[in-house]
């Protein structure tokens, strides 16, 4: 297992630094000098220049990127030209709002997408199963932004339950905290929900044909038993796959779902950064995102390892 | 001509000078029972029945309507649905309907155009990784790196790059989608690739690119197809997406996304500017994904028993 996990570490270092080279050369792309878009129009070509050089923006970009990945090295992502902080910083303090968001989401999207699945994996070609397959059906076509709009005029805007946009954190208190994150968690959370009922649903009709769980029957273990003990764990290991990988697509939701709530998370610093031509926090960020998103990877692939023993040692 | 392993025996049976006459007669057979089974598809039925409205909605509405999309008319700002305006106006006084229907060509244009698009770079990058293990090591990391991205912010960063135009909507959504469609690719090239039949055209000594493109392409067709249809209507979400985040379809032209950018300013007076685009995206999306299912279903009957 040691020499497993080492492996997969190692493996994943070339896509950092592709990563790392990607996000550098997208972001130098962008037209305009981030130094005169400080300065604004009436700075003086001097003082542009000073800047320029004050910022390192005067160096050939290979060199550029040498200062700047051997900073990530040491924890230094640069600073935010505009907020005046380290970029890691302003990461952490937008970061609390995004991740509420994707966890309640996640946990939503799992309490409603798995008991939907089994259950419609064990009445197959019912009335039931048939419900449940058309609502997922349209879960999976409504982008998560578009539901979100639509939740907000009606729970917000004419039945005026629920705030329509904005943000408490949770240390002023839970409620106050889940009343503004609610309607943002289900919208992002629906679509997750839909996939995740599809494939257990799908995983499970594939598992309970199996002729283990036959011999089970046949031996008169209870229903309940054969199902949710010798069948679900097994078809744990394609769920979990899809929830590693969709975990990714829920932060790129959160993103978009953020901007039409109003929250203050990664999503908005991003959009904000783009706006402002804040390089160092636009890089940054993303890269931080696609760290976190490769690391989510490498543990859940590492998790299959511990659910099936049969993948760790196939891998060795 | 590549035949069929059916038309083989056929031919074998009746001798090469009818075979021609049966050959055609059994092609046609075999189409009729396509169709056959193409009805019988509620999946498939249902969602073209969608795509073909929206389509005729997309290419004629602008015909009906009495006014131009872009038409400002400050009377009559945020009037809501009536007898003029099907779907009421904006917060310009623009007519919403004809909005909403040139904001179809403009995404179902940009929808479409990433699909092709997608298709052809990621078949190529697909199979050449496939084939060369060297290439594959280099292109499939690279691809690995461009799906740690989220899809939105990859194409906001590019749409930063290139400016607010139409066609850099097709160029950001295509970079971003390319990824996983070269990885479909390949993993089903890699099966085809072990298949004894092209070991034995290696052996023969066919030149790769003919291996490629005559033996192995044909073969991958049909998942390829179905992974179309969705990569369609993820474009759509995601120009969507874009152009509601204010990175996409520049104003004033009219796209579902920036209908609903305008529409969520003005959310407390006007519903209709955020149900009607609502809708017509909320019906494509549910068109292409049912049309994809279906069409899983017809071109590969093993793949998927669990999801008849």
């Amino acid at each position: 297992m040691k020499a497993y996990i080492l492996k997969r570490l190692l493996s994943i270092i070339p896509v950092l630094l592709i990563v790392a080279v990607i996000v550098f050369f997208i972001i130098h792309l962008i037209p305009g000098d981030p130094a005169s878009v400080i300065l604004g129009e009436e700075a003086t070509p001097e003082d542009v220049q000073t800047l320029r050089e004050e910022l390192g923006l005067n160096l050939p970009i290979y060199e550029q990127f040498i200062h700047w990945f051997a900073g990530i090295f040491q924890g230094d992502f640069g600073n935010s030209i505009y907020m005046n902080m380290p970029v890691l910083e302003a990461f952490v303090s937008h970061i609390g709002p995004t991740l509420s968001l994707a966890l309640l989401a996640q946990s939503i999207s799992i309490i409603i997408a798995i008991p939907l699945g089994v259950i419609a994996a064990k009445r197959r070609g019912t009335n039931v199963d048939q419900l449940f397959m058309i609502i997922a059906m349209l879960g999976l076509s409504i982008p998560s932004f578009l539901l979100a709009l639509l939740l907000m005029l009606i729970f917000g805007v004419n039945l005026q339950w629920l705030p329509v946009a904005g943000y408490s954190p949770v240390s002023t208190g839970l409620w106050s905290h889940l009343q503004f994150m609610i309607l943002p968690a289900i919208s992002l959370g629906a679509i997750q929900a839909a996939v995740i009922s599809r494939m257990s649903r799908s995983s499970m009709i594939d598992i309970l044909s199996m002729n283990y769980i036959k011999t089970a029957k046949a031996k008169g273990v209870k229903d309940r038993v054969v199902v949710y003990k010798h069948a679900l764990r097994n078809a744990f290991i394609p769920i979990l796959t899809i929830l590693g990988e969709t975990f990714g697509s829920l932060i790129t939701g959160a993103v978009v779902t953020e901007t039409v709530f109003n929250l203050p998370g990664i999503g908005q610093l991003v959009i904000n950064a783009i706006v402002r031509r804040d390089y160092a926090v636009i890089q940054g960020t993303i890269l931080l995102i696609a760290f976190s998103y490769l690391l989510l990877n490498l543990i859940i692939d590492l998790l299959y390892g511990l659910v099936d023993p049969r993948i760790r040692l196939s891998r060795k | 001509m590549r035949l069929m392993t059916s038309e083989v025996k056929l031919r074998d049976e009746v001798g090469i000078g009818n075979f021609k006459v049966m050959k055609n007669k059994l092609r046609s057979e075999q189409r009729r029972l396509f169709v056959r089974r193409f009805w019988a598809n509620k999946s498939a039925v249902i969602g073209s029945i969608m795509l073909l409205f929206l389509s005729v909605f997309a290419l004629f509405s602008p015909l009906v309507s009495q006014f131009s999309p872009l038409e400002i008319d400050p009377l009559n700002r945020l009037d809501s649905p009536n007898g003029t305006h099907w779907f009421g106006t904006d917060n310009f006084g623009r007519d919403l309907f004809s909005r909403v229907a040139s904001g179809a060509q403009v995404s179902i244009g940009v929808g479409f155009s990433v699909a092709i698009l997608t298709a052809v770079i990621g078949m190529i990058i697909g199979l050449y990784s496939a084939y060369y293990s060297v290439l594959d090591h280099i292109l499939m990391r690279i691809c690995d790196a461009l799906m740690a991205f989220p899809d939105i912010l990859l194409a906001v960063a590019i749409m930063a790059v290139l400016g607010p135009q139409p066609i850099n909507v097709v160029i950001a959504v295509t970079i971003s989608k390319i990824p996983s469609l070269a990885r479909i690719v390949r993993s089903s090239a890699l099966v085809i690739k072990e298949q004894t039949y092209i070991e034995a055209m290696q052996a023969q000594g066919a030149s790769s690119g003919r291996i490629i493109w005559r033996h192995i392409v044909p073969n991958i067709l049909s998942p390829l197809i179905v992974q179309l249809t969705y990569v369609f209507a993820v474009a759509i979400i995601l120009e969507a997406a874009l152009s509601f985040l204010g990175a996409g379809i520049p104003a004033p032209d009219p796209s579902w996304g920036n209908i609903l950018f305008d529409g969520k300013v003005v959310i407390f007076s006007a519903w209709w500017m955020t149900v009607f685009p609502g809708i017509f995206i909320i019906l494509t999306v549910l068109g292409l994904n049912l049309f994809g299912d279906g069409l899983r279903d017809l071109l590969d009957p093993h793949s998927n028993k669990a999801n008849k």
